[in-house]
């Protein structure tokens, strides 16, 4: 979609077809344009920043096919048929996720600019390890830089929320039981 | 971002042998981009030159991890998180476990692939010393069939290597002989996470009633390719790692290794600290040699 609403079809560039969130999306997009900037800009999912753009800070971090990806590395081209989880597919129904409420009660975010990329790092952890220790916690977020937390409370964020993901299976199993 | 999407072509053929047939028609016109860790930077700061791309991000003909009885033979497109995730890598060949967790964060090492470590050829590439001490193989592939070298031989120069330009790196293989071997691996980096090498040394030896009888020692940023460093295995090979011994070795490695001074470190540093890497795994040598 342009800036004045109307869809702009450039018939320049062949389709690229992938599912962002659940949403199936088609885009013409030359080869080589980031993803980052399919997202930010032919999608309009503004959620994933751009920081560093070279691989180092994990701003712009995503998930594609259940894999954490810097998005600034990937050229559109690569992403024909995957499935993607942006920050914007996180939350469901108008429900925050675990780790956004999390992020939310322990202080986990402060300018916001490393957030999205912190959220879905820290997503790909516990969907892997549900209950990490910390030197776990550290080492899935080393590629995510943030100048203003000072990590402890997103680490902290992340602790918080594997405990919280862990009542709420212990829940839904109790009540599965009953 | 500097970098222009529309200035440069890229292209996916879509399976194996329809890249090297694109690759044979027009030798040295296209570049192949993989987990792109290290050509979408390029692309970003606008230093990409390349104007034709091919893509192998997604050939399964290139992302594999197979055993044989002899070898375990690793698919150039796998990535640093397939080989961080196989059991029998790290049970068998923990060096190169070890270094994959090296590369990058979790992010670069999901899109990073083995054969984009090596091709890009930096002289601080994580995998490489691993991968001289296995003493592996390196076989590439084009339209005219395969070739195997071993990998000690495919860095020719600086970023330079064997590849022909009608030629992509197909697989690494390396030899399953090195379970009572002593290894070691250790990196010198800024930080722990996300730092490219200063120094890095690898080391794997063999030792029977007390005397070295096989010694294989690889470095990154000692010289401006990851190299085995032959003189210092020279002067272990066949003695039994005593203090004399140590140092002997200590001053073949000084005067083999050529580092250079740079944004990451010095020259001096570099020696001193390889020095050292090199007398702690001796002395590892030594301490298991000294038991009953």
């Amino acid at each position: 979609m342009s800036e004045n609403g109307s869809a702009e079809v450039n018939t320049q560039w062949p389709p690229i077809r992938f599912t962002v969130n659940g949403r199936s999306c088609s885009v013409q997009a030359p080869p080589m344009k980031r993803l980052l900037d399919v997202l930010r800009e032919d999608l309009r999912l503004t959620g994933t920043k751009e920081g560093c753009g070279e691989g180092e800070c994990g701003s712009c971090s995503i998930r594609v096919n259940g894999e954490l990806v810097n998005s600034c590395l990937v050229p559109v081209l690569q992403v024909d048929g995957a499935d993607i989880q942006t920050v914007e597919g996180l939350a469901q129904d108008g429900k925050l996720h675990s780790i956004q409420e999390a992020f939310l009660q322990c202080g986990g975010a402060q300018c916001g600019i490393c957030t999205p990329g912190m959220l879905m790092a820290s997503v790909q952890l516990l969907e892997r390890n549900p209950h990490p220790a910390l030197p776990e916690i550290r080492e899935a977020l080393a590629g995510n830089l943030c100048r203003c937390t000072g990590f402890m409370r997103i680490f902290e964020s992340v602790l918080s929320a594997a405990a919280a993901m862990k009542d709420e299976t212990e829940l839904a199993e109790t009540h599965d039981a009953r | 971002m500097r970098g222009n999407a529309e200035a440069h072509e890229l292209i996916a053929p879509g399976s194996l042998s329809a890249v090297l047939e694109l690759l044979a028609s027009q030798p040295g016109a296209w570049t192949p981009i993989a987990g792109g860790t290290e050509l979408m930077v390029a692309f970003a700061a606008g230093r990409l030159t390349a104007p034709k791309l091919v893509n192998l991000w997604g050939l399964s003909d290139l992302r594999f991890i197979r055993t044989t009885p002899e070898t375990v033979m690793i698919g150039a497109g796998s990535t640093f998180l397939d080989l961080r995730r196989d059991a029998l890598l790290a049970a068998e060949l923990p060096l190169l476990a070890k270094a994959s967790g090296w590369i990058g964060s979790v992010a670069n090492q999901s899109r990073a692939t083995i054969g984009g470590n090596l091709v890009n050829g930096s002289p601080a590439a994580d995998s490489s010393p691993a991968l001289l001490v296995y003493d592996a193989e390196i076989e590439m592939i084009s339209v005219r069939g395969r070739r195997r070298i071993p990998y000690a031989e495919f860095h020719t120069g600086y970023k330079r290597n064997m590849l022909a330009p009608d030629e992509l790196l197909y697989a690494i293989h390396i030899p399953r002989r090195f379970a009572r071997h002593r290894q070691y691996l250790r990196k010198v980096g800024t930080r722990r996470a996300m730092a490219i090498s200063k120094i890095a040394l690898a080391a794997t030896a063999l030792v029977e009633d007390g005397v070295i009888c096989e010694i294989r020692i690889g470095a990154a940023s000692l010289a401006p390719i990851p190299a085995r460093l032959y003189g210092t295995e020279a002067a272990l090979l066949g003695k039994s790692p005593t203090r004399e011994t140590m140092h002997a070795a200590r001053q073949a490695l000084l005067s083999e290794a050529k580092p250079i001074d740079d944004m990451r470190s010095t020259a001096g540093y570099r020696q001193t600290v390889a020095a050292n890497l090199l007398l702690e795994f001796l002395l590892e040598l030594n301490s298991e040699v000294a038991q009953p």
